[in-house]
């Protein structure tokens, strides 16, 4: 029992015999420890990056929230108090823009499983093979173009001398909620498109087969069999489309016009008062865990 | 199939219209690359290659696409073995906590990138007092690359199962040998997959650089915003964005050809 | 271990390191009552470059020849002196003053509202103007000012100033304009096609309309508001709110949205209405209403944590001589601080139509300053400051 514990405390340990040394010497050393070595040898250092460098950095933003800034130099000053809580709690502003970036998030999120849902059965259960992996690529494509770019294109597209306007004689509905709905709609549907199309890829052909020997016809089947079975792929989809649209505070100010989301609040207060943009931040922060806690019973999370 | 002719076509229409819906506003960014107008007046007023005369010679564009490569790679870099490593310890390994670390890692590309980029600004400049660097950026690329990483491998992982290397062992191979002839190439796959989603997705990232990038290092996306509206610099932005849609092809085939479930290619 | 322990080690080792991180944060006590100017030394001579210059600009102050190939008053800089210029162009006061706590650059073109926080946030460091040879020829009226010096120390060199005018869209907008009711009308006929500054010091601009339009509010100065003046003018932006297409603080984007056709009227610069008649895809006016307008007057400052003073006294010394000075107001469309530019513009005429040696017309612009309740005309402590201002005009935003 002893030299196996030894072995397992010792990374640089003699190798057992018939196992060539030298420069291969930690890596076999690393397969002959004890599972739990490996085990914590594994996750010791992605964990640590996640939980002390970026949950750690979470967790200091949070607590910053309690600071505050002198009101003309706006050095932060470190003593504690709960008045940027308060502030952020009290001040309609931010429930109205809260509001305002909830209710896009869902907008985006339904319309993008209106439209991913259609274009995944197809690429899924009609396209053939090669069809089906050249629409793939088709779909994963646009999410390499610039988001910038694809931002500003939109805005050129809803200019009042834009294609839109020219197509339209005329009408465009400019920039605004309408606007940013659309771009963002537009930005985050593949990010739906393929955890939907995944999902169908996984449902198995033989309880469709079954559903048709029942009777169901093709329409009770998609309703019944279809849906309940791609919808935990369509919420894998949904914490994408949610999430970057409650964080998103560039392109909407490059369509949004004169509407703000939650985003552009904070981005705006970070510039002179940090511990309150990071009392704001707190919204979205909120929204988005209770969201994942939601999606997490759907099963959304295996289907990421 | 239990469709009939005509829902097939109707699902055949929707998805042209999608697809058509992807790409109008890209088509319309590769016209403007060519628009003699430098306000995109629509229709274009004449076609010139200027723009890709001036887009050469910027430089402010090659020096934005040197260092968005330089980030990528590393993020890349640092992600694959992360990512790998967790995926390993999820799919190989069971222990306490085991949704958890799933729950974990996928945090950060969940959470709202400004609250990201300000908390990893904060943590550099206020807490660590560390000045910001390419390799501020490249942390902050490494911590939402990971779960890309993580999901690719966990998949083929999931996949591929415990029974060749349970063969392997039998066969009287060591840990290290099994992992370098059988888990291994198994993976490669997998693992060059997931580092072309990373490197696009490090590539393009612009919210969280914003606030972990220095003031004398510009990634090629705050290159873009900070001349995306300048009059004479618009166009070549255009032009920077064509060349990005049309090149991007090839790393998008490449990952879908690699990886031949291709449900497990995915972020 | 019990299950709940088990549970609450990860929350807790997170919070334990956030602790941790924050407990390594740099602190500093800020007075909120009189200001004192923090003891920081002011260089004794000026040496060789450093070879690299970081400094945050308003637009059009640093031009290299990007925007126009003729203009460039950098490059000849950077060939005499060795200091490679990274200039930054600040869209607003607010974020020229975030990027300089940053500590990352070595200087700004601080406008008034920008100065004392700056000075007493202990962000800039005094300035010594005899390594400054062209500061002897500069206007005299700039010098020791309230808002570039303390105590009779100068802070900064001072730049040019101008006046926020009106422009309007010639093309899609009838006629001459010649009053802000052209953006502060309720009814107005350009509603959604204004726009505006992205800035809480937009407000003053509310705030001197009134001046003209509700003298019963008593309103004196733009920037020192009570409580209840405060609020006619956040009432009075709320009502322009429903008329604005687009807020602007970048430069580039009001000239896009000019351009484009999505704003037709507004707030403005001079530079912004150089840019877009040049490019020729539309024509715009610009005036100087007759209630008056807010403006700024510029200085040069130099950072407290400069890594590269010497070539920072260097471009201060370059940026204010007769011909850079001359080059660079004539581009922005600005009064030069250099008495000595106006032999060197292009325009002879050009420090007349700016009334640049004019000092009792300079003294009617209401430049940017900060708020502060001690209120900055002097006349009573009970004014409201600039983060009441900056918490209204989000509201305003909505």
């Amino acid at each position: 029992m002893d030299h196996e514990v030894a072995r397992g405390q010792g990374v640089a340990a003699a190798a057992p015999a018939g196992v060539e040394f030298g420069r291969r010497g930690a890596a076999s050393a690393f397969f002959a420890a004890k599972r739990r070595t490996r085990l914590a040898l594994l996750l010791v250092p992605p964990m640590a990056w996640l939980i002390i460098a970026y949950l750690g950095a979470i967790a200091a933003l949070l607590v910053s929230s309690l600071w505050t800034v002198d009101s003309f130099t706006s050095n932060v000053i470190h003593s504690y108090t709960t008045a940027n809580l308060h502030e952020v709690i009290s001040q309609p502003l931010y429930r109205t823009v809260a509001f305002r970036t909830i209710v896009v998030a869902l907008a985006v999120t339904v319309i993008d499983a209106v439209i991913a849902f259609p274009m995944a059965f197809y690429m899924s259960m009609v396209a053939g093979p090669r069809l089906r992996r050249f629409l793939v690529v088709a779909v994963l494509t646009p999410l390499w173009a610039s988001y910038l770019v694809k931002a500003y294109a939109w805005r050129t597209l809803l200019a009042p001398s834009g294609p839109l306007s020219w197509a339209s004689s005329g009408h465009t509905p400019g920039y605004g909620q309408t606007a940013i709905i659309a771009t963002l709609a537009y930005m985050w549907l593949p990010f739906m498109v393929l955890p939907v199309y995944a999902g169908f890829e996984r449902m198995p052909r033989t309880l469709l087969e079954a559903s048709a020997d029942l009777g169901a016809g093709g329409w009770r089947t998609v309703r019944s069999v279809i849906v309940p079975l791609v919808f935990p792929a369509i919420a894998a989809g949904s914490i994408f489309t949610f999430s970057l649209t409650l964080g998103d505070y560039i392109a909407v100010g490059i369509v949004g016009g004169k509407t703000q989301l939650i985003a552009n609040v904070i981005s705006d207060q970070v510039t002179l008062n940090q511990p309150l943009a990071a009392a704001i931040s707190i919204i979205p922060l909120l929204a988005i865990v209770l969201y994942l806690v939601g999606m997490r019973r759907t099963g959304a999370l295996e289907n990421v | 199939m239990f469709l009939s002719a005509r829902a097939r076509v109707a699902l055949r229409l929707l998805m042209v219209v999608g697809l058509a819906f992807l790409y109008v506003p890209l088509a319309i960014v590769i016209l403007n690359a060519f628009n003699k107008s430098q306000t995109f007046a629509f229709p274009p007023t004449g076609y010139t290659f200027k723009w890709w005369h001036d887009a050469a010679n910027s430089h402010g564009a090659i020096d934005g696409l040197w260092n968005s490569v330089k980030a990528g790679l590393g993020a890349t870099a640092v992600a694959l073995v992360l990512g790998t490593m967790a995926a390993f310890a999820v799919q190989r390994y069971r222990f306490f906590g085991r949704s958890t670390v799933s729950f974990l890692v996928i945090l950060p590309i969940a959470l709202p990138g400004i609250v990201t980029g300000i908390a990893l600004q904060n943590a550099f400049t206020l807490f660590l007092h560390i000045s910001l660097s390419i390799w501020t950026i490249i942390i902050g690329h490494a911590t939402f690359c990971v779960v890309i990483v993580f999901n690719n491998v966990q998949a083929r992982l999931r996949r591929t199962g415990t029974s060749l290397e349970d063969a392997s062992a039998d066969l009287g191979a060591t840990g290290w040998q099994t992992f370098r002839f059988v888990t291994f190439p198994n993976l490669r796959g997998a693992l060059v997959a997931a580092a072309l989603l990373a490197f696009g997705l490090s590539f393009d990232e612009i919210v969280v650089t914003n606030f972990t990038a220095p003031a004398d290092v510009q990634t090629l996306p705050l290159w873009i915003f900070n001349n995306l509206f300048r009059p004479n610099q618009a166009p070549v932005v255009n032009v920077v964005a064509a060349v990005l849609i049309v090149v991007a092809v090839l790393p998008v085939w490449l990952a879908q050809r690699l990886t031949d479930d291709v449900a497990s290619s995915r972020f | 271990m019990r299950r709940w322990m088990q549970i609450l080690r990860m929350p807790a080792a997170v919070l334990a390191a956030g602790l941790l991180l924050a407990g390594c944060a740099s602190s500093s006590s800020g007075s909120t009552g009189a200001h004192k100017a923090p003891n920081i030394p002011m260089a004794k001579s000026v040496g060789n470059g450093e070879g690299q210059l970081n400094i945050v600009v308003w637009a059009g102050y640093a031009e290299d020849g990007s925007d126009d190939p003729k203009v460039n008053w950098v490059t000849p800089f950077e060939q005499q002196t060795g200091c490679k210029v990274n200039a930054k162009i600040g869209d607003t006061s607010d974020q020229m003053v975030s990027l300089m706590k940053t500590g990352q650059y070595d200087g700004v073109s601080a406008s008034g509202d920008a100065t004392l926080r700056l000075i007493y946030g202990g962000d800039v460091a005094p300035v010594n103007t005899n390594l400054v040879p062209n500061y002897k020829t500069v206007s005299s009226f700039l010098k020791n000012g309230n808002w570039n010096s303390v105590n009779g120390q100068m802070y900064g060199i001072p730049h040019g100033w101008g006046a926020n005018l009106l422009m309007w869209d010639k093309q899609r907008v009838p006629g001459n304009l010649d009053s802000w009711s052209a953006v502060f009308d309720k009814s107005s006929q350009y509603k959604g096609k204004v726009t505006a500054y992205d800035s809480p010091i937009y407000i003053a601009d509310a705030a001197l309309y009134l001046m003209a339009t509700k003298p019963d509010l008593g309103i004196k100065d733009p920037y020192s508001l009570t409580s209840k003046q405060l609020d006619a003018a956040v009432s009075l932006l709320k009502e322009q709110h429903s008329n604005i297409g687009e807020y602007w603080s970048s430069y580039t984007k009001a000239v896009q949205a000019f351009e484009s056709g999505t704003s037709e009227v507004g707030t403005t610069w001079q530079v912004i209405a150089n840019l877009i008649n040049s490019d020729k895809k539309t024509t715009v006016e610009t005036v100087l209403p007759k209630e008056g307008a807010t403006g700024w007057s510029d200085t040069w400052m130099i950072s407290s944590k400069a890594k590269h003073p010497n070539c920072m006294y260097k471009w201060m010394n370059w940026i204010i001589s007769p011909t850079a000075n001359a080059q660079v107001a004539e581009w922005f469309g600005e009064a030069p601080a250099q008495t000595l530019a106006c032999q060197h513009t292009s325009d002879p005429k050009f420090c007349d139509g700016y009334h640049a040696m004019d000092a009792q017309y300079a003294a009617k612009i209401h430049y940017w300053t900060t708020p502060q309740t001690q209120c900055v005309d002097g006349k009573g402590n009970d004014c409201t400051d600039y983060s009441t201002w900056t918490t209204k005009w989000q509201e305003v935003k909505g």
